[in-house]
């Protein structure tokens, strides 16, 4: 059983995370030859690199993201997708799976339509292009749709998927996750909604050490508890 | 997912579990969420009252002052609702003058409470036609997430039933509990398609065609309704509503109630 | 009223012992409880309660800034808006900004604009709310040093905290924290706000009457305690995310009856994300 007493240093804006050696790295900034925390997170050391993983903020997107997006406003030629980032991210008409007629936008994807998508780029001035081309883009239907802070992806896909992996393993619900903090869940409301409940988890104890653990009990509690008493 | 607009995949999937009697986060169509109350919450009022109602979380404050009661009601005192929704609690409240929404939100906390004699304004009359108590019922929205019209009504009620009013300051004598003899509960039910639910989550407010918000006394009887948003009820589903509002109103009126 | 009415002929805010009418010492603080993430919607929130003041704090962006023609196309606009809640005060107060209020607002925008890294957002806005439930003297303070929470815990990057606290003068003695009556009564209040690691001011009012000597013995009172401020800043911080294990399973009891045999339990390195 893990070790439930142990906890992963927390560092506030301000604090000074430098060592010998290291340079700055995301969540950090360097002032007078230190470096110091930009963002409230936990300190992290790779290859000469100090960081600081943040517990919170907004999705800043980068290129090549895989995002899930809903589709808010449409233009002649293209539709304005809402990612949940400060920019808005427009889908040019070029840029999707089909051959678009100017001013026939409406007929492909209409407001309140859910797609998986890319960021195609990001300017200097941070304005954002998406695109359908890649391979898994589509417009999303049935199951449903969470969503998270963007800090806590990386920890509910785990290291290469496994998180992720044992979720839908143990609830059979099919989970895409979004760089941007949303998660599409295909599958039946009741796996749907036992995943999301382990998802929920993630986010909220992310960097607790033990949290595989605590997932898989939490799981193993619902499927109980749907199952109902058993006969003595 | 998008602040203003509930996608089509996420009604659908409202709608889909909603038939089978469940709601996205485990409630039936007829539970409301779990209600808190804490009473004499903020000392520079003469009552107070911090309610959640799920994550919706609302503070009331009621300030007494006296002064010239309305020309046409000589001998009663003044009620004065206002509802505040802060930008902080929600990411679509803009600050500014009252938006008719803050506006409705208010007027129907306050029908709720005056029609029902909640506290017997003629008590709250000083010196007929000269002076009388002035009750401001000021609430304050601190974070939104579906069912304020509920929220609004409980904060109200259970700041008013733990209001002192502050004669001594004022040479009237000692300080004495408003006199609340009646207890309105408000309890508000969204419909979807042809799907009632009670206690409407954000989303499901958001997706709804149409809210009717009931107020009951502690008879059962009705003192205050509004039905809202562009949809329509049929005459049995009004009918059903009542019945569910006087139900779940008599499990909630004994949170409100002082302890 | 009922303020005047209670300290009507000279009370004496300060006695020759240097005990204070609620009993502090000249360089004592009112105790100060701070609480971060309160809040479900806003993107970072905190709530203080200084003394007799209770103010919530809340943060939403960086968000796209409405509208369009007040956007920077170079860098966040920071801005915050103050208010007090009707109930706040003794007198009841209408609601909607006022003078003081928007007075308030702007300096504590400009508190925070120097420390937010507004170049990583062009074109957006950071939002700053801070709404006081309840008033006793030094709410901006109070505010203030909730907001910085806020702030933080919305994950905005910013070069550090931003403290805040007020000195001023009461019965001729240089004194800390002035509550209510002593701000009322007394000669001077001197509210001011610092970047913690840097000692660089953001803020700085003062009304009232200090000899240099006497500005000076403020400051170095309000410097001294905002070391102390800070650490229940950071405190505040580190409360919320700090969980293990433990707390993790107390909140969910364990369901009766047998759990399903496991295949081989994979270890927890396995799992943790990339990078960490």
């Amino acid at each position: 059983m893990q070790s439930s007493g142990s906890l992963r240093p927390i560092v506030i804006p301000g604090e000074a995370v430098g060592g010998p050696g290291l340079k700055p790295g995301p969540g950090t900034y360097s002032e007078g030859g230190r470096v110091f925390a930009a963002q409230l997170g936990i300190r992290n050391e790779h290859e000469g690199l100090v960081s600081v993983i943040p517990l919170n903020g907004r999705y800043i997107p980068q290129r090549g993201d895989a995002v899930i997006g809903e589709v808010v406003d449409i233009g002649p030629s293209h539709w304005l997708v809402d990612i949940n980032s400060p920019y808005p991210a427009p889908l040019h008409a070029t840029e999707s799976p089909w051959r678009v007629e100017f001013g026939d936008t409406a007929r492909y994807l209409k407001v309140g339509d859910v797609i998986m998508c890319h960021v195609l780029s990001v300017d200097e001035i941070k304005r954002v292009q998406l695109t359908m081309q890649e391979r898994e883009a589509r417009r999303l239907t049935g199951g449903m749709v969470m969503e998270i802070s963007p800090t806590k992806v990386p920890r509910v896909i785990g290291k290469q998927g496994s998180m992720v992996s044992l979720i839908m393993e143990l609830t059979g619900c099919r989970i895409y996750v979004g760089q941007n903090g949303r998660i599409w869940l295909d599958g039946d409301d009741r796996s749907a909604a036992m995943a999301a409940m382990a998802i929920r988890l993630i986010e909220e104890r992310a960097q607790a050490v033990g949290l595989t653990e605590a997932v898989r009990e939490l799981i193993e509690r619902e499927k109980q508890r749907r199952r109902g008493p058993r006969p003595s | 997912m998008s602040e203003e607009i509930v996608s089509e995949l996420m009604r659908a999937h409202v709608y889909r579990l909603a038939s089978t009697g469940q709601r996205v986060d485990g409630r039936g169509l007829d539970e409301p969420r779990k209600v808190s109350v804490a009473r004499a919450f903020v000392k520079t009022a003469e009552g107070s009252a911090r309610v959640k109602l799920g994550n919706t979380d609302v503070l009331v404050g009621i300030k007494m002052s006296v002064g010239e009661p309305y020309p046409d009601t000589p001998n009663t005192g003044v009620l004065s609702t206002s509802v505040e929704l802060i930008p902080m609690a929600s990411p679509t409240f803009e600050a500014g003058p009252p938006r008719p929404d803050a506006i409705e939100l208010a007027r129907v906390v306050d029908r709720g409470i005056r029609e029902s004699k909640m506290v017997d304004m003629e008590r709250l009359c000083i010196t007929p036609k000269e002076k009388v108590w002035i009750l401001f019922i000021d609430i304050h929205v601190l974070d939104y997430d579906g069912n304020l019209f509920d929220a609004c009504s409980y904060g109200a009620v259970a700041a008013l039933a733990s209001t002192i009013a502050p004669a001594k300051n004022q040479g009237l004598g000692d300080d004495f509990p408003l006199p609340v003899e009646h207890w309105p509960v408000s309890v508000t039910t969204a419909k979807i398609k042809d799907l009632l639910l009670v206690d409407p989550s954000l989303d499901e407010e958001r997706m709804a065609d149409a809210r009717l918000t009931v107020t009951t006394d502690e008879n059962g009887d009705i003192r205050a309704m509004q039905k809202g948003l562009s949809g329509s009820f049929t005459y049995e589903e009004v009918k059903r509503i009542i019945e569910t509002a006087q139900r779940v109103g008599r499990d909630i009126r004994p949170l409100l109630q002082s302890s | 009223m009922e303020d005047i009415e209670h300290i009507e002929k000279e009370m004496k805010l300060i006695d020759s012992n240097g005990r204070r009418l609620d009993g502090r010492s000249f360089d004592e603080l009112r105790p100060i409880r701070i609480e971060a993430g309160v809040l479900r919607r806003a993107d970072g929130c905190a709530y203080i309660e200084w003394g007799g003041n209770k103010v919530l704090a809340a943060v939403y962006g960086p968000r796209e800034a409405h509208p369009r023609h007040l956007q920077d196309p170079a860098r966040a606009l920071v801005q915050c808006r103050y208010n007090m809640a009707p109930f706040s005060v003794s007198d009841r107060k209408r609601p909607g900004p006022d003078r003081r209020s928007v007075e308030i607002s702007k300096v504590i925008s400009e508190a925070f604009s120097s420390v937010v890294f507004k170049e990583q957002f062009p074109r957006t806005s950071v939002d700053i709310f801070i709404e006081v439930l309840q008033a006793d003297a030094g709410t901006r303070c109070a505010g203030l040093t909730a907001a910085s929470v806020a702030i933080a815990d919305a994950g905005v990057p910013m070069r550090d905290l931003v403290t805040s606290c007020a000195s001023g003068k009461i019965g001729g003695v240089v004194c800390l924290d002035l509550n209510k009556d002593e701000d009322n009564f007394g000669e001077a209040d001197c509210p001011m706000a610092i970047v913690p690691r840097t000692g660089e001011v953001v803020l700085l009012q003062m009304d009232g009457h200090l000899t240099y000597d006497e500005f000076q013995k403020a400051m170095d009172l309000s410097i001294d305690a905002t070391r102390r401020i800070y650490e229940m800043q950071r405190d505040a911080l580190r409360r919320r995310y700090s969980v293990t294990l433990e707390d993790i399973l107390k909140e969910s009891p364990p369901a009766a009856g047998p759990v399903e045999p496991e295949a081989e339990q994979p270890r927890e390195e396995d799992f943790g994300p990339e990078g960490i």
